[in-house]
């Protein structure tokens, strides 16, 4: 398997608070990973510094095998896109401006979009299946609507990786499922490499290749089956929960 | 296509507002001019009454009037977009508040200074010079803040009380100041697009026609602020340098024109609202044209009323601004669906 991204030594956090020290991990093409832990950990300081949106305290990314703070800014929008957890500020984009605003690296100063840029716009939409929104203001949407959108255009940036802070945050059962599926269809059909944070534990032990757990006072990556081998799942949260291996579930003490 | 058929129509017909607010604006005023008079003297040259109060009074301050509009518009809308908040003007950073500042320190300080320098600071030149001044030192220390941190949010807060703290200076200042420099300053303050000099004017002008071609050049940039920050800059966009260049913009434009006419109000926050409720898009280089436009045709709106309210008298250009963007603001704030970036 080809080693997409990797981080050397990368120690993360905010000024002075280490948050991880020496993290060392290797994300290849084509995988769904999850990313696990309880809150304040530091879920989404590690996909922020991947994703470049805050700088890490030392240490290296390597994407290939090229450092990422060589990359030009757009050659880093080419490489990675985000879907974030914070609001979009209130505006007129309707559903299709903001799916084509991830074309962004690609087009010249005045926007104009080629026929390329429509292309993959419209790949986009369909892949994620929004067609009858595009048309819709971004804030008439539901919250699940707008993270498919957020996705598409994501996938409009026609990035080889995707990082999602919390995408099934907020959304119904059935919403959660949907968004899962479509990762997973994205990994399997695009190769894409797709990094996810969630706190729907179960769901992510059925459907990511493979998890990364960050405890406090490790990490571990692998896929969930030889995770399971392992006792790291009762070390996420406090002696309140345990993690039932049989069942592959959490349970309440 | 940036422009779809129902926006070009609108330009066009904002562009032939545009050109008959022009040449009422200069039909009207204490003296009113028949349109025929106004054409013709415009391309010849007979030395008579006419002429004269066309080419040396009316015609600058029309021009003055569509520079002004254009130049608080698009400062207005760059604000709006960046601080990602509707109430966002050029007046929120406190830029023409330290212009305002410079301007009371020369008027209402010089009596503590010796007698020949009194007379030299009285000179329109050096007011001109102050509120130049005043207006680059607080942009000097936005750039400075802005620097530093990386939320926008609190920029826009320290600006806010570096407007404050401008304000009460001016305050103090006016409370020891003399009843004829007072005077003069109120005057300045109230804000008025006559008397500008043929050389005035064309800094005016260069400074505008640069703020607007490097905001244009910024359009695309400037849709992207609408995703936020954080996605802004995971597509590719180097956001300080981005803040700092609007920031550049917004501040130079601002600190001119108030140099030049004064502290005049609402303009740049209540215009791109309009033309965000009248194009409906959120495209940037529309949004910047339109507002221009808007704002030039709003400000010779203001300058014909101005003139024509009250019989004989005119009515200061920065009462009037207020008087009329006010409602319209808080018409926007009441109909909270309208207000958008």
């Amino acid at each position: 398997m080809k080693t997409l991204i990797k981080t050397q030594n990368l120690s993360i956090g905010y000024g002075s608070k280490v948050l991880f020290s020496n993290l060392n991990i290797a994300f290849t093409k084509g995988e769904l990973v999850a990313v696990i832990g309880k809150n304040g950990i530091g879920k989404s300081t590690f996909l922020r510094t991947l994703a470049g949106l805050q700088t890490q305290l030392s240490g290296e990314i390597y994407f290939h095998d090229k450092n990422i703070q060589t990359l030009s800014h757009q050659e880093k929008a080419q490489t990675i896109s985000v879907v974030l957890t914070e609001k979009l500020p209130p505006s007129n984009l309707t559903v299709y401006e903001l799916v084509a605003l991830g074309r962004y690296p690609y087009v010249h100063w005045l926007g104009k979009l080629s026929a390329l840029d429509k292309q993959k716009i419209d790949e986009a939409i369909q892949l994620t299946e929004i067609q009858d929104l595009i048309t819709k203001n971004h804030e008439e949407i539901s919250d699940g609507q707008l993270q498919k959108v957020l996705i598409a255009r994501a996938l409009a940036q026609d990035t080889p990786l995707i990082i999602l802070d919390e995408p099934t945050t907020h959304l119904d059962f059935q919403n959660k499922i949907n968004i899962l599926q479509l990762l997973k269809k994205l990994t399997l059909e695009h190769q894409k490499t797709i990094i996810f944070s969630t706190h729907d534990l179960d769901f992510a032990l059925q459907i990511a290749d493979e998890l990364l757990v960050l405890t406090p006072q490790t990490h571990l990556k692998n896929t969930p089956e030889k995770l399971l081998e392992t006792p790291i799942f009762n070390t996420i949260f406090d002696n309140s929960v345990y993690f039932d291996t049989d069942k592959k579930q959490f349970k309440i003490v | 296509m940036i422009f779809n058929t129902k926006h070009i129509r609108i330009l066009l017909l904002l562009l032939v507002l545009l050109v008959v607010f022009f040449m009422v604006d200069i039909r009207l005023g204490s003296v009113n001019i028949p349109f025929s008079d106004v054409f013709s003297s415009f391309f010849t040259s007979d030395g008579s009454v006419t002429e004269v109060i066309i080419k040396n009074y009316r015609l600058p301050k029309a021009i003055t009037a569509i520079l002004v509009g254009i130049g608080l518009s698009i400062s207005g809308l760059l604000m709006q977009t960046l601080f990602r908040n509707p109430l966002a003007g050029p007046y929120i950073l406190g830029v023409s508040s330290g212009a305002s500042l410079g301007v009371a320190l020369v008027i209402l300080g010089s009596s503590f200074m010796p007698l020949f320098i009194q007379n030299m600071l009285q000179s329109s030149v050096s007011i001109l010079l102050a509120a130049g001044f005043g207006s680059f030192l607080v942009l000097l220390l936005i750039v400075f803040i802005s620097q530093k941190l990386k939320n926008t949010l609190i920029v826009l807060i320290v600006g806010v009380m570096l407007g404050s703290f401008t304000n009460a200076l001016v305050s103090l200042l006016s409370y020891f100041g003399k009843a004829d420099e007072l005077q003069k300053y109120i005057v300045w303050n109230l804000g008025s697009l006559a008397h500008l000099s043929t050389e005035n004017i064309l800094s005016v002008a260069f400074v505008v026609l640069i703020g607007f071609g490097f905001s244009l050049q910024m359009a695309k940039a400037l849709d992207l602020l609408l995703l936020g920050e954080n996605y802004a800059q995971s597509l590719g966009l180097p956001i300080k340098k981005t803040r700092l260049k609007i920031i550049a913009i917004t501040g130079l434009v601002t600190g001119a024109l108030t140099a030049f006419v004064g502290p005049i109000a609402f303009i740049g926050l209540a215009v791109p609202h309009i033309a965000k409720m009248i194009f409906k898009t959120s495209n940037h280089f529309i949004l910047l044209i339109s507002s221009a436009l808007l704002g030039a045709i709003s400000l010779l709106l203001c300058d014909v009323l101005s003139q024509q309210l009250l019989k004989n008298t005119v009515i200061p250009i920065n009462v009037l601004t207020s008087l009329i963007a006010v409602p319209v603001i808080v018409y926007l704030v009441f109909n909270k669906q309208k207000i958008q970036f």
